[in-house]
C-alpha cells in the first residue's frame, strides 16, 4: 500500500524540473557504500491484510472488557468513556493538526487547551494549569525540576512519601540523575504503613521539595494541611500527586496549602491502551508560573477585537531559551487534554459527582464483604477512596494465580514493590465493577481461603 | 475608562454553562450505601461546567472548525513531518483488545500487545542498523533526554568522569540543548560551514577529552545532507565521544542510509512524524531510542524480550527485561502503546521495505521540485540538492517585508505556513516541508501563491502586513497575552443566579 498521491509522469516531470535522471540520483551526498540498503522487512500488506494481522493481535489478549472482571488500579483505572469523547478526538481537524504555532488557524486546540487548563485549576483549586505533560510519573518529576530551579539548586534535598507510586519515584530518581540531591523517606526500610506524620521530621532548611500522593498509593486519604505548614515553615515547597477521579469528592490539595498538585488524567476519558499513551496533569500558583516546564495557553484580542488565544510565556521554552530551558519539552499530549476537557465537559458537575460516588460505594461495598473472609483482613483503619489493600493468609502472586483460573485480575501485588507487603493485594473497584462482579470476587477468594 | 469586551466568536465550556443541565448520565448504584468520609475531608464546592450532550458536541464541532489541520489541507510546516495520518490507523489502535487492556496484567495475557512491542522493536532496528531500542519514550525530546543519559552512564561506567561538555551545531533543535541543560552538562556550539555543513575545523577544536558527545540532525534543520559525515563522526569518536543522532529528520532517510552504518551511537526516533502517529495538536508523540551495542545495557527499563523460547508448537513467551546497568525508568508502564505503536506498527507493515524507501525518495523529490520552482523568487542561503526539506529567506530587498507577514499571508491563500524564524543560522527563516504524501497540483498551487505573495511584497506590502485577511482571527496581541496572564477561566460569580 502506498500513500504516495504522484503518478509516473508526474515524477517523471517533476525530475525533469529538479534536474536530476532519477529517483536515486537524489542521493548522491550519501555515502555511497552505505547508500540503499536493502531492508529485511516483511512484505508490504494491504490495508485488508495489516486490519486482519492487528485484529488477530488484538484478539490474542484478553481484555477487561470481554474477556476478565478487574480489579487492577495502581496508576490506571478502568472507567467508563462516554461516546462523545472518541467522536471528537476522531475529528481530523483536532487530531491533525500540530502545536498551535500559527494562532489564527489554530483556535481550536488554543480554546480547547484553555478550556482545559480552566477545568484542571477548578478541578485542584490551584492557580495555572499547563497543557499537559506525558504522564503523571513525568509530571511529578518536573515538579521536582520546577523545585531546583525555584532554589536555584542551593537546596538538594527532596521527602519523597513511601506512599507516591514506586514507577513515579523511580522516574524522579532517573530525571533528578545530574541535580546531586539528597532523597530522604522513601527508602526501602521506611515502613509504608504509617501516614505523613512520619515525613515531617525529616524536613528541614535544605529541602527543596516535599512529594505526597492523594490518595495515596496504598488507597489512604490523609489531609496533608499539617505536613504543608510544617513544610511552608520550614520554606520548602509541597507537591500532592493527586487521582482526579478522587478529587471529585475530596478537599482540593489547593485547599490544604500544596504549591504544586500534580497527577495522572488517565482516569478522565483515556482508555487503557497497556499503558498509554496518558496525560500528565501539572497545576501550580501562579507564582511559579515562570519555572513551570510545558506549554501555557493565555487569552488575548486579536487584531479584529475579537477574544482569542495563543501560546504564552513562550520564553521559558527550550526553542528560545535552548540550555537554559525550565525543561526541553516540545511535544506534549494536546489530543488528550482535549479528551480530558471533553470528558469533563460531557459528564458535567452531575455526572462526575456520580462517577466519583459509585466508585466510592462500590469500592467500600468491597472492602467491606473482603474483609469478612476468614484469614482476609484490611489492614488500614484510615479512609479510602475507590483503591484499598487487602492482607491475604497466602502470597498475593498466588492468590492472584488462582483468581486467573476464574477470570479475575485480582489486584496488584504489593510485594513487588513493598518486601513487607508480600501477602498484600491493591485492590481498586470502580464503577465499572457491578455488585455481581465485587461479589465473584469475593466468592472466589471464600473458596480460595476454604483450600 | 475600561476597555471595550472583546468579542467572542465561541464562548468557553465555562460560559455555556447553566445551572442544572446534566449530560451523559452514570447508572444508579447496585450496591448498599455507605456513609461519606467526614465532611472536613470533602470539598466545599465543584465548579465544573454543566451541559447538555448536544450543546458539548456543538461547541468542540464549531472550535474543530477553527483549526488548519493535514486532513483539510497543505500543512508544509518543516521539521515536523506533517504527512498524511492513514485512516486504518485509527481503527487498528482502537481494537477492543489493545484498547481494553490494563498495563500490569500479567503478561501470559497480553501475548498478543508484547509480540506487536517486540517486533516493533526489531523492524526499527532493522531501519535504522541500530543493536538495541526502546520503545518508552513518549516524544523525541524525552527521547533526546534518554539518549544523553545513556551516553553519560556509558562514561561513568568506564570510570571517564571529567566529560561534561556536549557539541550541537548552530542549526540544532532547542530540544538538543535544553534536553543537555536538564542532566547540568554544559553546551559547546558549533557552526556550519558555508556549505551548510558541519565546519571540521572548529569541530576538531572542540573536540577533546571533556566532550560527551556530539548531537547531530542528518539531515540537518536546513534539509541538508552533511557532505563531510563519516569524518564527523570519526572526529567525535577519535576523541572518545558518542554520536547521537536527532531522528526528527528520518523521513529522508528510509531504505535511503541507516544511522547506525554511519556510525552514529544512538538516535532517537519520532514516531509521530516518520511513522504517520497524528500529531494531535501537539501530542502525543512517541520518541524509541536505538542504540549501538556497547549502549544497550543502558537502555532503560523495561523492555519487552523473549523470556522463554518457543518451539515448532508453541510461540515463545514475550515479557519484560531490565538491562543490566539501566539508566531506569522513563515514564509509568511500557510507553505510548496504544496510540502511538500500534498506529506505526500498522504503517510499516503496510509498506514494507520498499514502500519505506518510497516514501523518502518521494519526500526528498516533492522538496527538491518546491526548491526548484521557488529559487529563482526566494534566495535560498544554501542552495544544492536539498533532502526532505529546505530553508528559503522570507525577506526581499528594499522592502520591510518580513518572514512572518509572508506566513501569515499564506494563510488567505489557504495553505498553513512553513516553519518561521528558524533554524535561527537564516535570517527570516522559511521552513518547508512538504512531505512525500502532497501530489504535484498542491506543490504547484503553493509555489504559486509564494510566487503572488512575493509580487504583493513589492506592489500591495500591506495585503501581507496586515495579513491574514481572509481567515476567521486575525492576527494576535501577544504583548497581552504576556502582560495580563489570563490562564484560566472560571464560573460567572453569579453562577446560581443564572435561568
Amino acid at each position: 500500500m502506498t500513500y504516495i498521491p504522484i503518478s509516473p509522469n508526474e515524477r517523471d516531470a517533476m525530475l525533469k524540473t529538479v534536474g536530476v535522471k532519477s529517483l536515486d540520483d537524489l542521493f548522491d551526498a550519501v555515502p555511497k557504500k552505505h547508500r540503499f540498503p536493502k531492508l529485511n522487512l516483511p512484505p508490504a500488506l494491504t490495508e485488508m491484510e495489516a486490519a486482519s494481522l492487528l485484529g488477530e493481535m488484538a484478539q490474542s489478549n484478553e481484555n477487561v472488557r470481554e474477556h476478565m472482571v478487574s480489579f487492577l488500579g495502581a496508576g490506571a483505572y478502568n472507567h467508563y468513556v462516554p461516546s462523545v469523547v472518541d467522536h471528537m478526538l476522531r475529528r481530523g481537524e483536532f487530531y491533525t493538526a500540530y502545536t498551535p504555532y500559527q494562532p489564527e488557524i489554530s483556535q481550536g486546540t488554543l480554546q480547547a487547551i484553555f478550556e482545559y487548563q480552566s477545568l484542571m485549576c477548578n478541578l485542584t483549586g490551584m492557580e495555572v494549569s499547563n497543557a499537559s505533560h506525558y504522564d503523571g510519573a513525568t509530571a511529578t518529576a518536573e515538579a521536582v525540576s520546577l523545585a531546583y530551579a525555584q532554589f536555584r539548586g542551593k537546596r538538594k534535598k527532596i521527602v519523597l512519601s513511601p506512599t507516591v507510586h514506586p514507577q513515579y519515584r523511580e522516574v524522579i530518581r532517573t530525571y533528578s540523575q545530574g541535580m546531586g540531591l539528597e532523597e530522604a523517606g522513601d527508602e526501602t526500610s521506611a515502613n509504608p504503613n504509617v501516614g505523613p506524620e512520619a515525613l515531617i521530621s525529616l524536613i528541614d532548611e535544605n529541602t527543596m521539595l516535599v512529594v505526597v500522593q492523594y490518595p495515596d498509593f496504598l488507597g489512604r486519604i490523609y489531609d496533608y494541611t499539617n505536613l504543608i505548614e510544617v513544610a511552608h515553615a520550614k520554606g520548602s515547597l509541597v507537591c500532592v500527586v493527586a487521582n482526579p477521579t478522587a478529587l471529585l469528592m475530596l478537599k482540593t490539595p489547593g485547599e490544604m496549602g500544596a504549591d504544586i498538585v500534580v497527577g495522572e488524567a488517565q482516569p478522565f476519558g483515556i482508555p487503557l491502551w497497556y499503558g498509554g499513551p496518558y496525560l500528565g496533569f501539572f497545576t501550580t500558583k501562579k507564582s511559579y508560573v515562570h519555572k513551570m516546564a510545558g506549554r501555557l495557553v493565555g487569552e488575548t484580542v486579536d487584531s479584529r477585537g475579537q477574544r482569542a488565544y495563543v501560546l504564552t510565556l513562550t520564553a521559558r521554552e527550550q526553542h528560545i531559551k535552548r540550555e537554559r530551558a525550565t525543561s526541553n519539552i516540545c511535544t506534549n499530549q494536546g489530543l488528550l487534554a482535549l479528551a480530558c476537557a471533553v470528558y469533563m465537559s460531557v459528564l458535567g458537575k452531575s455526572g462526575l459527582q456520580q462517577v466519583a460516588n459509585l466508585c466510592y460505594q462500590k469500592a467500600h461495598y468491597a472492602a467491606d464483604q473482603l474483609s469478612k473472609i476468614k484469614d482476609f483482613t484490611l489492614p488500614s483503619t484510615e479512609p479510602f477512596f475507590h483503591e484499598f489493600v487487602l492482607a491475604c493468609s497466602k502470597p498475593a502472586s498466588e492468590i492472584n494465580q488462582l483468581l486467573l483460573e476464574n477470570g479475575i485480575f485480582g489486584g496488584y501485588d504489593l510485594g513487588k514493590d513493598y518486601p513487607t507487603l508480600k501477602n498484600h493485594l491493591l485492590i481498586a473497584v470502580t464503577e465499572m465493577n457491578s455488585k455481581e462482579e465485587i461479589d465473584s470476587l469475593v466468592e472466589s477468594l471464600k473458596e480460595i481461603s476454604n483450600d | 475608562m475600561t476597555e471595550a469586551s472583546p468579542k467572542v466568536i465561541e464562548p468557553t465550556i465555562f460560559d455555556l454553562s447553566t445551572p442544572g443541565r446534566r449530560g451523559v448520565a452514570m447508572p444508579a448504584s447496585d450496591v448498599p450505601e455507605t456513609a461519606l468520609p467526614n465532611k472536613n475531608l470533602l470539598r466545599s464546592e465543584l465548579p465544573l461546567p454543566e451541559l447538555a450532550e448536544v450543546d458539548v458536541v456543538r461547541h468542540y464541532m464549531h472550535l474543530s472548525k477553527f483549526n488548519y489541520s493535514v486532513d483539510g489541507g497543505f500543512y508544509p510546516l518543516g521539521s515536523c513531518t506533517m504527512k498524511y495520518n492513514p485512516k486504518i490507523n485509527e481503527d487498528t489502535c482502537r481494537y477492543p483488545g489493545f484498547l481494553y487492556t490494563h498495563p500490569l496484567q500479567p503478561i501470559e495475557t497480553v501475548q498478543g500487545n508484547l509480540f506487536l512491542i517486540y517486533e516493533l522493536q526489531e523492524w526499527l532496528k532493522e531501519i535504522s542498523g541500530f543493536a538495541g531500542i526502546t520503545l518508552q519514550p513518549a516524544a523525541g525530546a524525552h527521547g533526546e533526554f534518554t539518549g544523553v543519559l545513556m551516553m553519560r552512564a556509558y562514561h561513568k561506567s568506564r570510570g571517564d568522569e571529567k566529560r561534561t561538555k556536549m557539541l550541537i551545531p548552530d542549526a540544532a533543535h532547542g530540544t538538543n540543548p535544553a534536553s543537555v541543560g536538564m542532566l547540568g552538562m554544559s553546551v559547546v556550539t558549533i557552526p556550519s560551514d558555508e556549505r551548510g555543513n558541519v565546519d571540521l575545523k572548529a569541530l576538531e577544536a572542540a573536540c577533546d577529552d571533556t566532550v560527551v558527545g556530539m548531537m547531530l540532525t542528518n539531515p540537518n534543520t536546513l534539509g541538508l545532507f552533511d557532505e563531510n559525515i563519516e569524518k564527523v563522526v570519526k572526529l567525535v569518536h577519535d576523541c572518545g565521544g558518542l554520536m547521537y543522532g536527532d531522528g526528527a529528520n528520518l523521513n529522508a532517510l528510509l531504505g535511503i542510509v541507516r544511522p547506525g552504518d554511519l556510525g552514529f551511537d544512538l538516535m532517537h526516533f519520532n514516531l509521530h512524524k516518520t511513522f504517520s502517529v497524528p500529531h494531535g495538536g501537539g501530542g502525543p508523540g512517541c520518541g524509541p531510542v536505538g542504540v549501538a551495542a556497547p549502549l544497550a545495557d543502558f537502555l532503560p527499563a523495561p523492555l519487552v524480550g523473549i523470556i522463554e523460547e518457543g518451539d515448532e508448537e508453541t510461540p515463545p513467551l514475550y515479557g519484560f527485561v531490565t538491562p543490566k546497568h539501566s539508566i531506569g525508568r522513563m515514564k509509568a508502564f511500557q510507553g505510548h502503546f496504544g496510540g502511538g505503536l500500534v498506529r506505526a506498527y500498522t504503517y510499516i507493515a503496510m509498506h514494507g521495505p520498499d514502500g519505506l524507501k518510497d516514501i523518502s525518495q518521494y519526500a526528498v523529490l516533492n522538496a527538491n521540485y518546491l526548491l526548484a520552482r521557488l529559487r529563482s523568487t526566494y534566495h535560498v542561503p544554501f542552495d544544492r540538492i536539498c533532502m526532505h526539506e529546505f530553508v528559503a529567506e522570507g525577506q526581499f530587498e528594499g522592502s520591510d517585508i518580513r518572514a512572518l507577514d509572508i506566513a501569515k499571508r499564506l494563510m488567505d491563500y489557504n495553505f498553513h505556513p512553513p516553519t518561521n524564524y528558524f533554524p535561527l543560522i537564516v535570517h527570516e527563516a522559511l521552513m518547508i516541508e512538504p512531505t512525500e504524501t502532497e501530489n504535484k497540483d498542491t506543490l504547484d498551487l503553493f509555489a504559486d501563491a509564494l510566487i503572488k505573495i512575493a509580487e504583493e511584497a513589492k506592489s500591495q506590502p500591506d495585503l501581507l502586513h496586515n495579513a491574514p485577511n481572509n481567515t476567521l482571527f486575525g492576527r494576535m496581541d501577544e504583548v497581552k497575552a504576556a502582560r495580563e496572564l489570563v490562564l484560566c477561566c472560571w464560573l460567572p460569580d453569579n453562577y446560581e443566579m443564572i435561568k
